[in-house]
C-alpha cells in the first residue's frame, strides 16, 4: 500500500489534506464550471437546451463561441435588476432582524449556568429535526386569513377584521427569520461562550457600568460571531426560493423565483445560468474584500 | 529566603505607631457561598503606602477577600472602609480601587496604548491629559516603544506590565494585585519583584497583593497576612512571621521547620525546659512561654539554626545524635536529612562557606545536632 502511494507521489499526510480539495473540486468547481459554460452558450431547442460552446471547424481547429448576450440581457432588462435589489433588501432586512433577535438569545444562553447551556442549544437546533418544508407550511396555517393567529386575536377581541399577513413581505420576513435564526445563534453563541469574563470585570474595575462594558468589550469582541452569523443568514436568504413562493405573493420579484422561472418555465438554461453566476459574483466579491481586510489587519500588525 | 530590599530602607512601620490611621479597614468581614464559608470573620487594618500580602494556599479565601475589596463580591456580613469611606455597597466601577488580574485581562481588541487609556477615557479625562498620563505610565513600565502593539504581539512579561500600567494610570487609592507574578518564569519574576517595589515607591500607592508563593510575599511585602480556611492566622512583617510564628501552621507554611512535640518540665518566666519523646536531651529555651503546666507544646527550629558537629556538644540541653541519611548540594548551601535514634527525620541546612573541603560531613556518618537557646520557637497550637 505504502509503496503504491509512494510511486504515485503521495504521502499519507498529503492524502488526508487532499480530501477537502477533492471534495471542493468535485462538488463546487466542476458544477460551477458547467454552469459558467452554460451561461456563455446560446439557447437552442435541443437536448440539453443550449448550443455547444466548442465547434470543431476542421480536424485541428476548435472554435469557441462565447455568447455574452445572456449577461447583456440581465443588464438590459430591468426585471433582473429589480429582482436582485429586492432579494438583497429582503435578505438584508431578514439578517438584521435575525441579529436583533438572535444576539440576546445567544447572549443569555452563553451566560446561563453551564449545566443548562447544552439543553438550551439543543432546543435551538431541535426544529431542524423536522422538515424545513413542513415548518414553512405550518406557518401558512398560522398566518392565513382564518388561521391560528387571526382566530386567536379575534377571539381575544384585539382585532375585528382578520389581518392580511399571508402574501405580504411580513410573512416572508417571518418565514426567513424563523427558518434561519439558528444559523445566527450558533456562531454567536460559540463566540460569546468562549469570551473571557474577567475582561468584563476589568472593564468594570476601570469604571465601566455594565452596559458600557457590553458596548465597549463584549460587542467588539463578538464581531467575528456577528459576521459569521450574518453571512450564514444573508447568503442563503438572497437566493431563497421556497419561503417567498409559499408565504409571499406571486408578484414579488425575488431572484430565486426568477431563476426558477427561467430554468423551468422558460427553459432558458443559459439565462438562468447567467442569473446564477451574477448572483454568485454579487455575494462573493464583498465577502472576499471583507476577508482581505481582516487578513490585512491581523497580518499587517504582525510585521510591524 | 530571598533578601528583602526593604531591609535596607529606613523604617516604615505605621502599624506600630499608636496614632496612625488605617487606610483600608476590613471589619468582621464574612463571605459565604451557599454553605461554604470562604472568608470567616476577617478584621484587618492596612496602612497607606504599604505592600500588604495576603498569603495562603489555594482555596484559603485570599482571592475572595481581594475580590470583595475590588467590589466584585459583596460581603455576607461586615464592612470595608477605604480612606475612611464605607465601600461595602459601592459597585466596582465607582470604587477608587484598581485591580491587576492574574490573567491580566488585557482587552485583546485594543492596542497597548488604548488598554492603558481605557480607564481615563471612561473617567472623561481630557484627551491631551490622557495622552500625557498614558505616555508617562508606559515609560514607567518601560513599554514606551510598544504603545501601538496589540496584546497578542507581546511577551508574557510585557503583558504583565501593560496590566500594571492600566491599573495604575487612574492613580487608585488602592491597587489590588492577584498573583501578579505567577505567570512569569523564575528569572523574570525575581527581576519584576524589585521593579514592582520601585514603582510602588515612586507612586506611593497602597498595594494589596494576593499570592500563594511565600518567597514572593517575603520579598514584596511590608507585612504579610497569612490565611487558612478563610481566617487570618497571623499578621506580621516577613521576619516576624518567619522568626516568631504564632502557631505550628504558620511555622510550617513559611519556609521549612523541624517541630518537636513535648511537655514543659520547667516553666519559669525567664526560661523553659521541654522534654520531647524524640530527643534524648531536653530543649532549653531562654524565654518564658504562656501555657498551662503539663500541656503539650511544640518547639519549632529552623533548619539553618541547627549546627552539626562530630564531637558531642557541651551542656546537657539542646542536642541530639543522628545519622546522615541524605545530602542535597544546592550550591550556596547543603541540605542534610538526618535520622534521629527515635526515627524522626530532621532537616538541617549548612552554608557552604568554603569552596573545597575534604572534611565535610558525609553520608551515613553519626553526628551531633545542637542549637542555641534562643533558636527554638515554642508554640502551643
Amino acid at each position: 500500500m505504502n509503496r503504491v502511494l509512494k510511486r504515485l507521489g503521495l504521502t499519507g499526510q498529503g492524502l488526508v489534506t487532499s480530501v477537502p480539495y477533492l471534495w471542493l473540486v468535485l462538488f463546487f468547481l466542476v458544477p460551477f464550471v458547467i454552469v459558467l459554460k452554460i451561461s456563455f452558450s446560446t439557447a437552442a431547442i435541443a437536448m440539453p437546451p443550449y448550443a455547444p460552446l466548442l465547434h470543431w471547424v476542421s480536424e485541428k481547429v476548435v472554435q469557441v463561441q462565447l455568447d455574452f448576450s445572456n449577461f447583456m440581457f440581465l443588464v438590459e432588462d430591468n426585471l433582473y435588476w429589480k429582482a436582485y435589489l429586492n432579494s438583497i433588501m429582503v435578505a438584508a432586512i431578514s439578517t438584521i432582524l435575525c441579529l436583533l433577535i438572535g444576539y440576546p438569545i445567544a447572549y443569555s444562553i452563553a451566560r446561563s449556568p453551564p449545566s443548562s447551556r447544552n439543553i438550551l442549544m439543543l432546543m435551538i437546533v431541535l426544529p431542524f429535526w423536522t422538515s424545513f418544508l413542513l415548518r414553512v407550511y405550518a406557518w401558512i396555517g398560522i398566518l392565513k386569513q382564518n388561521g391560528l393567529l387571526n382566530n386567536t386575536l379575534m377571539w381575544l377581541g384585539v382585532i375585528h377584521e382578520p389581518l392580511q399577513i399571508m402574501q405580504t413581505y411580513t410573512a416572508v420576513y417571518i418565514g426567513i427569520v424563523y427558518s434561519y435564526l439558528p444559523f445566527m445563534i450558533l456562531p454567536l453563541y460559540a463566540n460569546l461562550e468562549k469570551m473571557d469574563l474577567t475582561l468584563l470585570e476589568a472593564a468594570s474595575d476601570l469604571g465601566c457600568k455594565p452596559w458600557q462594558a457590553f458596548y465597549k468589550i463584549t460587542l467588539p469582541l463578538s464581531q467575528p460571531g456577528i459576521v459569521a452569523g450574518c453571512l450564514l443568514v444573508f447568503i442563503p436568504a438572497v437566493g431563497e426560493f421556497v419561503i417567498p413562493s409559499l408565504l409571499g405573493s406571486p408578484g414579488m420579484l425575488m431572484i430565486g423565483k426568477v431563476l426558477w422561472t427561467e430554468f423551468f418555465n422558460n427553459r432558458d438554461w443559459p439565462v438562468a445560468s447567467a442569473v446564477a453566476i451574477a448572483l454568485l459574483m454579487f455575494l462573493v466579491i464583498p465577502i472576499m474584500y471583507y476577508q482581505r481586510a481582516q487578513d490585512a489587519e491581523a497580518g499587517g500588525g504582525l510585521h510591524r | 529566603m530571598a533578601t528583602s530590599p526593604r531591609a535596607t530602607q529606613k523604617k516604615f512601620e505605621p502599624w506600630t505607631e499608636p496614632d496612625a490611621k488605617p487606610y483600608v479597614r476590613i471589619e468582621k468581614v464574612t463571605k459565604k457561598f451557599g454553605d461554604f464559608v470562604a472568608v470567616d470573620d476577617v478584621t484587618l487594618d492596612i496602612y497607606k503606602k504599604e505592600i500588604f500580602c495576603l498569603l495562603g494556599a489555594s482555596g484559603c479565601g485570599k482571592t475572595t477577600l481581594l475580590r470583595m475589596l475590588a467590589g466584585f463580591e459583596r460581603p455576607t456580613s461586615g464592612r470595608i472602609y477605604i480612606d475612611g469611606v464605607d465601600m461595602t455597597a459601592i459597585p466596582p466601577y465607582e470604587r477608587p480601587v484598581n485591580m491587576m488580574f492574574q490573567s491580566y485581562a488585557i482587552f485583546p481588541h485594543m492596542s497597548v496604548e488604548q488598554n492603558v487609556a481605557f480607564g481615563l477615557r471612561q473617567e472623561g479625562v481630557p484627551k491631551a491629559e490622557t495622552a500625557r498620563r498614558v505616555g508617562e505610565m508606559l515609560e514607567l513600565v518601560k513599554l514606551g516603544q510598544f504603545a501601538k502593539r496589540k496584546p497578542h504581539q507581546l511577551s508574557g512579561g510585557q503583558r504583565q506590565r501593560v496590566a500594571l500600567a492600566r491599573s495604575l494610570v487612574k492613580k487608585p487609592k488602592l491597587l489590588l494585585l492577584d498573583e501578579p507574578l505567577a505567570a512569569l518564569d523564575k528569572k523574570l519574576r525575581e527581576h519584576t519583584q524589585f521593579e514592582l517595589i520601585n514603582i510602588q515607591e515612586t507612586l506611593g500607592v497602597t498595594f494589596i497583593v494576593v499570592t500563594h508563593d511565600q518567597e514572593e510575599a517575603m520579598t514584596l511585602s511590608t507585612r504579610i497576612g497569612l490565611m487558612n480556611h478563610g481566617e487570618i492566622v497571623q499578621v506580621g512583617t516577613p521576619s516576624e512571621i518567619y522568626e516568631y510564628p504564632s502557631s505550628r501552621f504558620v511555622a510550617e507554611f513559611i519556609g521549612s521547620v523541624n517541630t518537636f512535640e513535648g511537655r514543659l518540665i520547667e516553666d519559669e518566666p525567664s526560661y523553659v525546659r521541654i522534654a520531647c519523646d524524640d530527643l534524648e536531651a531536653p530543649i532549653y529555651v531562654d524565654h518564658g512561654v504562656s501555657s498551662a503546666p503539663g500541656a503539650t507544646v511544640w518547639a519549632a527550629i529552623r533548619p539553618e539554626k541547627i549546627h552539626l558537629s562530630r564531637g558531642k556538644p557541651e551542656g546537657a540541653d539542646n542536642w541530639a545524635a543522628a545519622v546522615v541519611r541524605d545530602i542535597a548540594y544546592m550550591g550556596d548551601m547543603s541540605i542534610y536529612l538526618l535520622k534521629l535514634d527515635s526515627g524522626k527525620v530532621v532537616r538541617v541546612t549548612q552554608p557552604n562557606v568554603h569552596r573545597h573541603s575534604d572534611d565535610r560531613i558525609t553520608w551515613d556518618e553519626r553526628v551531633y545536632l545542637h542549637w542555641y537557646p534562643e533558636s527554638p520557637v515554642v508554640v502551643t497550637k
